[in-house]
């Protein structure tokens, strides 16, 4: 079996324009929801409790919400969470309740009012514990950027850092963008999935530029666009198989994982389909853009009399 | 070209059976047991402990799977949860008589079922997280501020005693915030009290302030004192913990520090949350003062005009009461607490023992005091709240104290328990809890576990039909990898959350990269007319760097969210580290060890299991596995 039987090499560059004029829209749509509409964070960048119960027979929200009211909570969420059985609570942050008692006290209400409600689970986090965490996560996105534009400066060239950066930034920026829009449930498992999607993507890119730099060192009179063109022909077949064998595994974390991984493997997902559009469609435009050129691989020679390009002298 | 030396192939063995031992203990699961530890430094649990238990159980026909003794204490390992429910009332009876005060903790506890050969070579199962056993997890933040004022009230009161001691007049001493002043009306005064404050109390800083008659010396806390009192308090309230949850009987309790002044609480199978947080966030403290019973006083107190150096409060049964703010006498004093009944009326009573110090002080105020009252308070959440008021009949020495009046035996039974489960340095709060049902946990397990098997499978699938042998042998060293990923963290003894179980599938997915990039290039030396022997050595060599390349920016995510991640990220990002450099050993060598060893010795190679390899050109596909 084999998917890819590519004769020539296919001309991505000449589209780049394009490419990136949609790359931009999808941005700044994504920027757009970010700003209007907010991510929906989770207690454990808000703080608040959140407390997750389950019932033997379908649960009955309205008389739970009742149960809450009549207990004389407010601005409190319940929904369904999973299957019509499990309920999921959510209270906020209020300074002037005991919320180390929050739990059981709701746990009271519920068994007076809507009773046959098992506890699940129960969260709380204090609002020092949430803005630690969202700054500590910001700092570690930071700090990731940083490592890998270094690393991969060293490793190759400035203007490849920077475009792999900036493609796979605009891979998180679009993550957050859906995440925004669908008021999905931003919590930290949601942002450890998006840096090791940072990170995978990345190394999509490299794989890329690892083989620009190949074919810029042995392969002559080639322009700058049809160096990139090779480059990305001849790894598009290694790309989709390794994309699609990862996203197997994150399908399968999204159907079996249950509501905890959900969200988890749906930022996985949408990283990895973008992961695949941005190092291959984004990145590479951009390192044209910047100026690659073969001048820049090939270290400077020693100038040895009588030698000959192939280095020789006998 | 293709034969690795004999020491490879031994590496890769070893590699693998040193990753299957320490991975079978995992498949074992485990199996009830109950544990028997001493609640009291003074009681050793040995082997006298271990025949004890044993012969209970045997007297009264419990069978059990084996009884061992170890660090924590007894283990009874049994068949199953209604024999463990069983022999734990059991023990309960043999080793706490009197209920009201136990001895011994006697804890329901899961024990590895693994073969004891395997427990010998330290070969033990992953410790499963909370989210995956189910049960509590707290996060406590230390009131530091708390610390250095309860501090700072203790020198206030030294200070007062120094004083006397060395005949210095002073016009008063007091704390305000985080200063303590004192005040003299002489200047010579002044400086001889600065003198004594310097031989006698190194860990404060003095400034001199004020004019005239009214001179001040304002001492503060030096910093190396604040960070010492700060550590101190630290664990000082670890160990309060530690008492406090041996009482409640949690087989496997976590209690750490977390950074400079928080500390994580875990209590593994607890249910009972309410009790928990209650023993846990009950900051205690026990404080003896003076009443105030100057006559006007408590009318004016009343009307709102509380009279300087004093606070009202209301006694338990509503009788309000001026204390003065000066603390006699802290719980540190004390060295054990027992509930009981007062010898003369039978009412409930808390029976107190003080240490040395504890006892002098209290001699020395009960004999300044006959006549007066004395308030004995407990502070808890910063209320404080008077228990009891009596009055000084006579001097009280050799340190023991009796705390009765309008109590019932159960409140005297919860004091003597929070007094002896020691006093905290600082008050706490919770500020992060978590509660996982038994239930919940054992849903996570095979939600993880269910989605791993089935994205393994799907991989397997896929890279066998497209890759034919090479695709089988890339599947082993996902196998290999997988198996080397958890053996390594069985031995780490890492803790297993279900995001650690994201991760191990998440590493799997992103493992299989290295064997495609591999494959892919093999796959192309061979279209470009390299022969067999000579694609396979090319293809891992060149693939080797983009593999490292990859793996790099990989890790560089990993270490931050190691740095940077709390609880659930966190194990996330082991588990993601560990991952990667396993992945690179996995797919590297264990697959080139299995490649040399099928094709390395053919001299005469004609063509690769890789599937299909089309050329451009050639219509007719060549050099399939045929």
């Amino acid at each position: 079996m084999e998917f890819f039987r590519i004769r020539k090499d296919i001309p991505f560059m000449r589209h780049a324009l394009a490419f990136n004029i949609i790359s931009l829209i999808t941005f700044l749509l994504a920027v757009f929801f970010l700003f209007s509409r907010g991510l929906h964070l989770s207690v454990e960048f808000t703080g608040g409790t959140l407390i997750e119960v389950s019932y033997q027979q379908t649960a009955d929200l309205e008389k739970v919400r009742g149960a809450l009211s009549k207990a004389g909570h407010s601005d409190f969420v319940v929904q369904n969470f999973g299957s019509s059985r499990d309920v999921m609570i959510r209270l906020p942050l209020k300074a002037d309740q005991n919320t180390s008692k929050l739990g059981e006290a709701v746990m009271a209400s519920l068994d007076a009012d809507a009773p046959g409600a098992a506890l699940q689970r129960v969260e709380f986090v204090g609002p020092q514990v949430g803005k630690e965490l969202a700054e500590n996560g910001a700092l570690a996105l930071l700090l990731v950027v940083i490592g890998i534009m270094i690393y991969l400066a060293f490793r190759f060239e400035w203007r490849f850092s920077v475009s792999a950066i900036i493609a796979n930034l605009h891979d998180v920026v679009i993550i957050l963008g859906f995440f925004a829009f669908f008021q999905w449930e931003f919590s930290l498992s949601v942002l450890a999935a998006i840096l090791a999607v940072l990170g995978y993507s990345v190394n999509e890119s490299v794989v890329v530029f690892d083989r620009v730099r190949e074919t810029f060192r042995k392969v002559r009179g080639m322009t700058t666009p049809q160096v990139l063109d090779h480059a990305i022909t001849s790894t598009i077949s290694r790309t989709i198989i390794t994309h699609g064998s990862t996203q197997m595994m994150v399908l399968s974390m999204l159907v079996f994982g249950g509501e905890t991984l959900y969200y988890f493997a749906l930022a996985l997902t949408i990283g990895i389909c973008f992961g695949i559009y941005s190092s291959v469609l984004v990145a590479s435009p951009l390192v044209m853009w910047l100026g690659v050129s073969r001048e820049q691989f090939i270290k400077p020679k020693k100038v040895v009399e009588g030698a000959n390009d192939d280095g020789a002298v006998v | 070209m293709n034969r690795y030396p004999l020491w490879k192939y031994v590496t890769v063995v070893v590699a693998l059976v040193i990753g299957f031992i320490y991975t079978l203990p995992n498949f074992f699961g485990e199996s009830p047991a109950v544990q028997v530890s001493s609640v009291k430094a003074t009681i050793k649990v040995d082997p006298k402990t271990l025949d004890r238990a044993e012969t209970t159980l045997k007297t009264a026909g419990v069978v059990h799977d084996g009884i061992f003794l170890d660090a924590n204490g007894v283990k009874v390992r049994l068949k199953d949860t209604d024999t463990q429910l069983k022999a734990k009332d059991l023990l309960e009876k043999q080793f706490n008589p009197d209920a009201q005060d136990p001895q011994y903790v006697i804890a329901l506890n899961l024990l590895s079922a693994s073969p004891k050969w395997l427990t010998g070579m330290h070969a033990l199962p992953m410790y499963l997280g909370l989210d995956l056993r189910g049960g509590v997890h707290f996060l406590l933040q230390v009131d530091m501020k708390g610390a250095l004022t309860k501090r700072l009230d203790a020198t206030a009161a030294d200070l007062r005693s120094l004083f006397r001691d060395k005949n210095i007049r002073h016009a008063g001493i007091t704390r305000d915030g985080e200063r303590v002043t004192i005040r003299f009306r002489e200047d010579d005064i002044r400086d001889k009290g600065r003198n004594v404050l310097a031989d006698n109390q190194p860990d404060l800083q003095l400034t001199e302030q004020g004019e005239g008659s009214d001179l001040r010396l304002v001492a503060t806390l030096k910093p190396e004192a604040i960070k010492r009192i700060q550590e101190f308090a630290l664990k000082q309230n670890i160990t309060t913990l530690h008492n406090r949850i041996n009482e409640l009987g949690v087989a496997e309790p976590v209690i750490q520090q977390q950074g400079a002044d928080r500390i994580v609480v875990q209590l593994p199978g607890v249910q009972d949350t309410a009790k928990a947080k209650d023993i846990l966030g009950r900051t205690a403290t026990l404080e003896i003062r003076m009443v105030d019973d100057t006559p006007g006083a408590l009318e004016a107190a009343q009307t709102g005009q509380v009279p300087f150096g004093t606070e009202l409060y209301v006694e338990r049964g509503g009788a309000p009461l001026l204390v003065k703010k000066q603390v006699v006498l802290t719980g540190d004093r004390l060295t054990d607490a027992q509930p009981g009944f007062d010898n003369q009326t039978q009412e409930p009573a808390v029976h107190l023992t003080l240490d040395s110090q504890g006892a002098r002080i209290f001699k020395e105020i009960t004999r300044e005091n006959v006549g007066k009252r004395m308030a004995i308070l407990l502070i808890e959440k910063g209320k404080g709240e008077v228990v009891t008021a009596p009055v000084i009949r006579t001097e009280i020495g050799g340190g023991r104290v009796q705390i009765s009046g309008r109590m019932s035996t159960t409140e005297a039974n919860d004091t003597a328990l929070l007094l002896r489960a020691g006093s905290l340095a600082a008050p706490m709060e919770i500020i992060e809890e978590r509660t996982i049902g038994p239930s919940l946990g054992a849903e996570n397990i095979k939600k993880g576990f269910d989605s791993t098997l089935w994205g393994f499978a799907a991989i397997a699938a896929f890279m066998i039909a497209y890759y034919m042998l090479f695709g089988l042998i890339s599947v082993a060293a996902l196998g290999s990898n997988l198996l080397f990923l958890v053996a390594l963290l069985s031995m780490l003894q890492a803790t297993l959350t279900l995001p650690g179980i994201a991760a191990i599938a998440l590493a799997l997915g992103m493992a299989i990269d290295a064997n495609v990039l591999i494959n892919e290039r093999i796959r192309e030396e061979l279209r470009n007319g390299a022969t067999p022997q000579a694609a396979i050595a090319a293809g891992y060599e060149r693939a080797f760097d983009t593999i490292v390349d990859s793996n790099v920016t990989t890790l560089i995510v990993g270490l931050m969210l190691l740095v940077f991640g709390s609880g659930p990220v966190r194990g996330f990002a082991v588990v993601h580290c560990l991952g990667i450099l396993t992945s690179i050993f996995s797919a590297v060598v264990v697959s080139r060890a299995l490649v040399n060893l099928i094709y390395g010795r053919r001299k005469k190679l004609q063509s690769l299991a890789i599937g299909q390899v089309w050329k451009p050109g050639n219509t007719a596909s060549s050099a399939a596995g045929q």
